[in-house]
């Protein structure tokens, strides 16, 4: 017999009766005004929230930002940042966005009672470019907004193959003397731009 | 029996608790700290009203989870192996590591970086794999300051919980050529930020733990603040992830009800920074999950202990643990310190961490934090049955155990006890009542001896309340003062 087969067989052994599963219906927190409870949320673990009209604005204000005067390097995977130089399609080898300075990207949703923003992809190139770059923006229309976990799940529905990530403000620890330092090793920060439309 | 010996590990926890408090001065401080994420706790918990139902669910569905341990573990195996993961299972700790030190000859690692697993701290990993050549980096800030000062975490959730900033800045001066004497958290996380880094982009794999595995998807999901396992695993095209068998949870719909707890009950945060769902290797990679038993199917058999699998390791018991704040991470000697270390730990190895249960006021303030519903503090308190039973006990105890069941088994010998107690003790030198004889005196004031037992008390009241005439809510007041 495998390891595998001994440690089933070991479980099996010792048949126990099986309680039932709760179902996941709440009632759960919701929130009357889902985009201030985000805001509010996405302040409290570190990231800042900026409610603007449209993603033209967003993106007027991002060129705007200290972080893009001084970045050098730039991945967005939206169009219409004129400071993105950056092209994922032709990174083979994540390593070589050691010295990305920002990282623009679309969330699919937010979730108002923690802040944290659902983001997936599937090449090695995104993934690594959402942790190795120095700060992080985030895009996110207001009407993505969910207003518990319960309800971020319920959206995902069937995970397939891939990664997903709840970014939830940027990088952080306390792991000095409980300080909280921002700027771990992730993001030294996550401005977020909450799109009243989606355009 | 071994004889008592002078290291502090052998002598058990009181030996090993009474070297950290003779620094009574950082071992107030720590008490404070630890309080302090408690009560961070307390807010964000009480910022949900359905707290207590989402503790009821997830204990609902560990329990569950663990008596159909055997399907979801198949069903796990099955659909991460239909991402293209490649499942490992092992029973022990040595086989744990010679899987993942055969994973790592076979791409030619040589160097490996971690992020935060209890499981492998418990299977000793790192020394093992160094042994053959690989250099393993912790990467969670505060486990790299304990990893170079050669010391294990003091706590699950924060490694680093017993050091002060001046330690760090000590330990950073000396191998990461920081100023000599500079202590300022944020400019010695900075410096560490460079290091690892160097370390990231320089390995060859990632090693991660799993906070939960999904039967159904096949997924696995990590949480960090500090983002340190995904950068770990973003980089490398080896990722290992090494999992408890207890880690399942059979919906991604459960996961709500986790992550809801998880980071509120460790820390007071409404959500990690981080909770990254990993369904397979990335494109070109690949992502080995190592399933590890190491003595849980025997907690798993037993009755009495078989919630102590609910745990997410979120380290809320030992925030509230008056004997954990006092009393520092490493006098438990064991992997998982605190009120849940007390019995995992003695679970599996009851010779070694036989002092561990008796570590504990049985204040229930564990019980009443935990997110999954642990009974904690009942567990403690049955498990120092089973290390009577198991003769584990040392004489002096078990010698003072039978005494006292003895009186407390004849009413007339404990109230005559009592009596004499009340008379002489007043009247005695300080000396007699304060010396090593008795452990209740140290450090603190005994009560006064009151003037009466609470029986001649009790007896007074009646006597009273029965000779005037008595209101139903004069006998209910008094009913409730005597209970």
């Amino acid at each position: 017999m495998n390891v595998r087969d001994k440690i089933l067989a070991k479980l099996r052994e010792h048949p126990l009766p099986v309680p039932p599963l709760p179902g996941h219906e709440g009632p759960w927190l919701t929130y009357a005004d889902k985009a201030a409870q985000f805001s509010t949320a996405l302040g409290t673990v570190g990231g800042q929230a900026v409610r603007v009209a449209s993603q033209s604005e967003a993106l007027s204000h991002l060129a705007q930002l200290p972080v893009m005067a001084s970045a050098r390097r730039v991945v967005s995977l939206l169009p219409g940042v004129d400071q993105a130089n950056v092209n994922l399609a032709q990174v083979a080898d994540p390593h070589v966005l050691e010295d990305v300075d920002v990282t623009v990207v679309k969330g699919l949703f937010g979730v108002a009672e923690n802040g944290a923003v659902w983001i997936t992809d599937n090449t090695a190139a995104l993934r690594a470019s959402l942790f190795i770059c120095q700060h992080l923006v985030i895009l996110l229309p207001e009407a993505s907004l969910v207003d518990n976990m319960h309800q971020a799940y319920e959206r995902i529905g069937a995970f397939g193959p891939g990664f997903g990530v709840f970014v939830a403000g940027p990088s952080k620890t306390a792991d000095i003397e409980q300080s909280l330092v921002i700027g771990a090793h992730g993001a030294r920060s996550a401005t977020l731009y909450l799109l009243q439309n989606d355009r | 029996m071994s004889h008592a010996s002078h290291k502090p590990h052998d002598a058990g926890h009181p030996a090993a608790a009474n070297a950290f408090i003779a620094n009574h001065e950082r071992a107030q401080w720590h008490d404070k700290a630890l309080w302090f994420i408690r009560e961070k706790r307390d807010r964000a918990a009480a910022s949900l009203p359905e707290w207590e139902t989402l503790r009821n669910h997830a204990a609902a569905i560990k329990a569950h989870t663990i008596a159909n341990l055997p399907q979801y573990l198949e069903k796990f195996e099955a659909n991460a192996q239909r991402m293209g993961v490649k499942v490992h299972w092992a029973q022990n700790a040595k086989e744990h590591n010679e899987i993942v030190l055969g994973i790592l000859q076979q791409h030619k690692v040589q160097k490996l970086v971690k992020s935060k697993s209890m499981l492998t701290e418990e299977c000793h990993l790192n020394p093992f794999l160094e042994e053959n050549g690989i250099e393993v980096i912790d990467t969670d800030l505060g486990e790299r300051i304990v990893q170079l000062r050669e010391e294990p975490p003091s706590h699950i959730v924060l490694p680093a919980i017993h050091l002060k900033k001046q330690d760090v800045g000590d330990t950073f001066a000396e191998h990461l050529g920081t100023k000599p004497g500079a202590d300022d958290p944020q400019y010695l996380t900075e410096a560490a930020r460079g290091h690892l880094r160097e370390k990231f982009l320089a390995a060859h794999a990632g090693l991660t733990g799993v906070n939960f595995a999904i039967a159904e998807t096949g997924g696995i999901v990590v949480c960090t603040n500090e983002g340190n396992a995904d950068l770990g695993v973003a980089l490398p095209q080896v990722h290992i992830a090494s999992m408890g068998i207890e880690k399942l949870i059979p919906r991604a719909a459960d996961l709500a009800v986790f992550v809801r707890l998880l980071a509120r009950s460790a820390t007071g945060q409404p959500i990690t920074t981080y909770t990254s769902h990993f369904h397979g290797p990335r494109p070109g990679g690949e992502l080995h999950i190592v399933i590890v038993d190491n003595g849980r199917s025997e907690i798993r058999e037993s009755e009495d202990f078989r919630r102590s699998l609910n745990c997410i390791r979120c380290g809320a018991c030992m925030n509230t643990c008056p004997v954990y704040r006092r009393s520092g991470g490493h006098s438990y000697g064991s992997t998982v310190p605190g009120p849940i270390g007390s019995i995992l730990s003695p679970a599996m190895e009851p010779e070694k961490h036989k002092t561990l249960p008796f570590a504990c006021s049985l204040c229930g303030s564990c019980t009443d934090v935990c997110p999954v519903k642990i009974d904690l503090h009942h567990q403690l308190l049955t498990f120092r049955r089973e290390l009577a039973l198991k003769n584990l006990i040392p004489w002096t105890k078990r010698l003072s155990m039978k005494l006292l069941s003895f009186v407390m088994a004849r009413a007339w010998l404990f109230s005559l006890g009592g009596k004499l107690m009340r008379m002489i003790v007043p009247k005695l030198p300080r000396f007699m009542v304060y010396n090593r004889l008795n452990a209740w005196g140290k450090q603190r004031e005994l009560p006064p001896m009151p003037p009466q037992s609470f029986r001649e008390l009790y007896a007074i009241r009646k006597h009273v309340a029965a000779a005037r005439p008595q209101p139903a809510s004069v006998s209910q007041a008094a009913s409730s003062d005597a209970t």
